[in-house]
């Protein structure tokens, strides 16, 4: 049985490297998790097309990223997850200016339907569906330094987790339905002229992959992530990227989570992931850390 | 049951979420089909810009419309309708918005493909493109602004002469269509009541083509596939028979020949220069007590076409060049400078998204059709609603970007006459809001191409003045916001422009089409 002091953390879409809609924790009815969390992460060589490259004009390319998160409780199998990141950019060589701004609110309902013990085991199952929606009117089209990609989104995940003693594993698939953008442009060039400011945004599935171990007081996990983007295009040679661009990445990273045992309502979290290899992304490199709060809202 | 309402409203969020995303508006797949109000009937008479006379080259006489043979040329037009597909009507309805207009969509294509600047070298120098080995590993050509303004420039004015000389055999034959000479033939086109012979779409595929075979080779595959296109389009709609897209096919290539044979000896092959040049441009100007222009990229790349500005005009005498160059930007160590450093610093550091959309609209840089490009678009959308002839649409493209290719010479003339540096290069702490050009500041490239640009489509249009100088307007200014400008570049560039446009205007007003 989950404990309810297992709390959230869920960051923005384009920067989502610590997403715990993707866990198989739940809030219990009633209960507020609310937090914030730090990311800074940052990449030197990036992919043009399968063409890996640094680029000294761009340096590194770094991005602070500051959210704000709350998951609540509606009942102890049905969560609500929102979401909302304020992300800087900036480039150590060249001299293009980085950018800053909120980034995409973001809304998550995470659904248990099923949960079975057999044997000594557990083993729960999760429908999980989201949408993100930009919050304010921040520049697409200049990448790498855009803080989003301006597209709406909505996500579905179904997600299997099972838990033996503290040892768990997680596997959930899920879809990425993207919205056309807006860009300042009237026309641009893909792998073809479009004389339009309307950008048609591929569609992702991502594929995510965790082990580790899970109590009440620590979470310690691996994580393995996979990110393919459905059509889009290479950037070619010497290029810059567009938002419409083909971005897939394999990450791996470790993620843990720490409640303190005499204040049971307060936890930190904290994690580091690297992309292997990846397609018109950069190499990154993520670090995260953030601190949760739960409120419980039963009556005594 | 609370549980299942809000998982159902997350999933129809989702659903609605996924109906209105994947279709967008394209305005080029948007044009009707042409319809000239005037077939310009006497073009064949306008003042050709290469050519000595519009019957220079000579074209065979056609076969009449009573001969067998022609009826089999018609029998082909029918056995096409007969079978048509749906793949072939696309290709109807994309080709009958304009030859001229499709072409030049076709270039702005190509010329976006290609704007890409060379890669470095493991030892950090660059390779040069190369026409002799346009597939080798920096393929050729980096079709950069100069280059982009000279190749629409030969194009635009090949493409007219072509026309004024089909317009002239086309008096001269008076062969009619194939819809007038079988009336029980089914026409998918407007029939615009000109005599076919030869066909305008052939002259220009056929004009358009070796062109492009010169400027892009290694794009020679799809420039055919394209000219295919046009050709299948003319016969299976009815609109000519074979025999008129053939001959004007050949006739296009005797004039693309011409244009080819001035393009070799235009000065372009010399213009990226060498290394003694790029040092001598830096000693010369450090020799006046200026700070030179540096690269600003990294690694350090040579500057971009110094000998542009040599490159030989078809309007502009090289002393009008010298006429029109600007007078000195200020100098790099005066108060003036100081203060237009400053403004440039404060737009780095306080632009409003406005300025920031103007900038990024304007911005034309690696990977996009170039300011010329954006320019012949602005010309294509205006010139759409006003139904102009094929041969009217190629004479006002014409002007437009022999008044272009001037800006490119006019401007990148001032460019290393004074060598000026870029604001990043004088103060570090300025930040970007596009990519800075390889090249010298002063004038601006977006404003002397967007002067010169609006000066003639205000001449063609002159009810749409207000809105192309409010245009090159917005151009100039958007490299001042963008933080990659000085005021003086920008408003000296403007300048530049509409006395450069001016000398396209003076044609205008003579080549027999006013």
């Amino acid at each position: 049985m989950k404990q309810i002091y297992f709390c959230c953390l869920l960051l923005g879409s384009l920067f989502a490297n610590a997403q715990t809609e993707i866990d198989g924790i739940m809030m219990s009815k009633n209960q507020l998790c609310t937090g914030a969390v730090y990311q800074y992460n940052a990449w030197n060589n990036y992919w043009e097309g399968s063409f890996k490259r640094d680029n000294q004009n761009l340096g590194t390319v770094s991005n602070n990223n500051i959210s704000v998160n709350a998951n609540y409780g509606l009942s102890d199998k049905l969560n609500v997850i929102v979401s909302l990141p304020y992300v800087t950019s900036k480039a150590s060589a060249g001299t293009l200016k980085g950018q800053n701004g909120l980034q995409d609110f973001s809304a998550t309902v995470k659904y248990m339907p099923i949960e079975k013990t057999i044997g000594g085991a557990t083993y729960s199952l999760y429908t999980i569906a989201g949408i993100s929606i930009p919050t304010t009117n921040y520049t697409a089209d200049f990448l790498p330094l855009s803080i989003g990609s301006q597209s709406r989104t909505g996500t579905f995940r179904l997600m299997g987790d099972y838990q033996r003693g503290h040892f768990f594993t997680t596997l959930s698939g899920a879809y990425l339905k993207r919205a056309k953008i807006t860009i300042d442009r009237n026309a641009y060039f893909t792998t073809e002229m479009v004389y339009s400011n309307e950008v048609v945004m591929p569609d992702v599935i991502n594929v995510n992959f965790r082990m580790g171990y899970r109590s009440n007081r620590l979470i310690a996990e691996a994580i393995v992530d996979n990110q393919v983007t459905q059509g889009g295009f290479d950037i070619t040679k010497n290029n810059m990227p567009f938002p419409s661009n083909a971005m897939n990445a394999v990450k791996v990273g470790v993620h843990t989570k720490y409640t303190f045992p005499k204040k049971e309502a307060l936890s930190l979290v904290g994690g580091f992931n690297r992309v292997l290899d990846g397609r018109n992304v950069g190499q990154t490199n993520a670090v995260y850390a953030g601190l949760f709060y739960i409120i419980n809202f039963n009556k005594k | 049951m609370k549980n299942i309402i809000i998982t159902l409203f997350a999933f129809i969020s989702l659903a609605s979420l996924s109906s209105c995303s994947s279709d967008i508006y394209d305005r080029s797949e948007s044009y009707p089909m042409l319809i000239p109000s005037n077939n310009d009937d006497l073009a064949g008479t306008w003042r050709p810009i290469l050519l000595s006379a519009p019957d220079e080259f000579s074209l065979d006489v056609p076969v009449a419309t009573t001969n067998a043979a022609f009826t089999r040329e018609l029998n082909e037009i029918k056995s096409y309708q007969a079978n048509i597909t749906d793949e072939q009507k696309a290709i109807i309805k994309y080709w009958s918005a304009g030859s001229v207009l499709r072409w030049n969509e076709i270039m702005r294509t190509l010329v976006a493909k290609h704007n890409l600047p060379p890669y470095q070298n493991a030892d950090g120098t660059y390779p040069t493109p190369s026409s002799a080995n346009p597939f080798a590993s920096t393929p050729f050509p980096f079709s950069n602004p100069p280059y982009a303004a000279r190749a629409y420039a030969y194009v635009s004015a090949a493409q007219y002469d072509a026309l004024v000389a089909t317009w002239h055999y086309k008096r001269l034959y008076n062969r009619v269509a194939p819809y007038v000479a079988d009336n029980t033939l089914n026409v998918l086109v407007p029939k615009n009541g000109m005599t076919s012979y030869p066909s305008e779409d052939g002259v220009l595929a056929g004009v358009t083509v070796e062109l492009l075979k010169l400027l892009f080779p290694t794009e020679i595959a799809y420039i055919d596939g394209k000219a295919e296109e046009e050709k299948l389009y003319r016969i299976i709609s009815g609109a000519n028979v074979r025999s008129d897209v053939d001959a004007g096919i050949i006739l296009g290539r005797k004039i693309a020949a011409k244009y080819i044979t001035r393009a070799a000896g235009d000065g372009m092959g010399a213009a990226v220069g060498n290394q003694t040049i790029w040092t001598q441009l830096q000693t010369q100007t450090g020799a006046t007590g200026e700070t030179p222009w540096l690269s600003l990229d990294l690694p350090v790349r040579p500057p971009m076409l110094p000998l542009f500005g040599s490159v030989r005009s078809f309007l502009m005498s090289s002393s009008d060049v010298l006429a029109s160059r600007p007078v000195p930007p200020p100098s790099t160590r005066s108060t003036q400078f100081a203060t237009e450093l400053a403004e440039v610093k404060s737009f780095s550091q306080n632009a409003t998204r406005k300025e920031m959309e103007i900038v990024t609209f304007w911005a034309d840089g690696v990977g996009t059709y170039t300011p010329p490009g954006h320019w012949n678009a602005i010309a294509a959308d205006a010139f759409v609603p006003q139904n102009y002839s094929e041969v009217r649409w190629a004479r006002n493209m014409a002007l437009l970007n022999l008044s272009l290719m001037d800006a490119a010479i006019s401007c990148w003339d001032a460019k290393y006459y004074y060598f000026n540096p870029r604001p990043t290069q004088m103060d570090s702490s300025i930040k970007t809001l596009t990519g800075i050009p390889n090249f010298p500041a002063y004038v601006s490239g977006h404003s002397t191409f967007s002067g010169a640009a609006a000066t003639v489509l205000s001449h063609i249009i002159p009810a749409k003045t207000e809105e192309f100088k409010a245009l090159a307007k917005d151009a100039s200014n958007s490299r001042l916001f963008g933080a990659i400008h000085y005021r003086s570049d920008c408003e000296k560039g403007l300048l530049l422009g509409e006395t450069v446009g001016g000398f396209a205007v003076t044609r205008a007003r003579i080549d027999g089409a006013e």
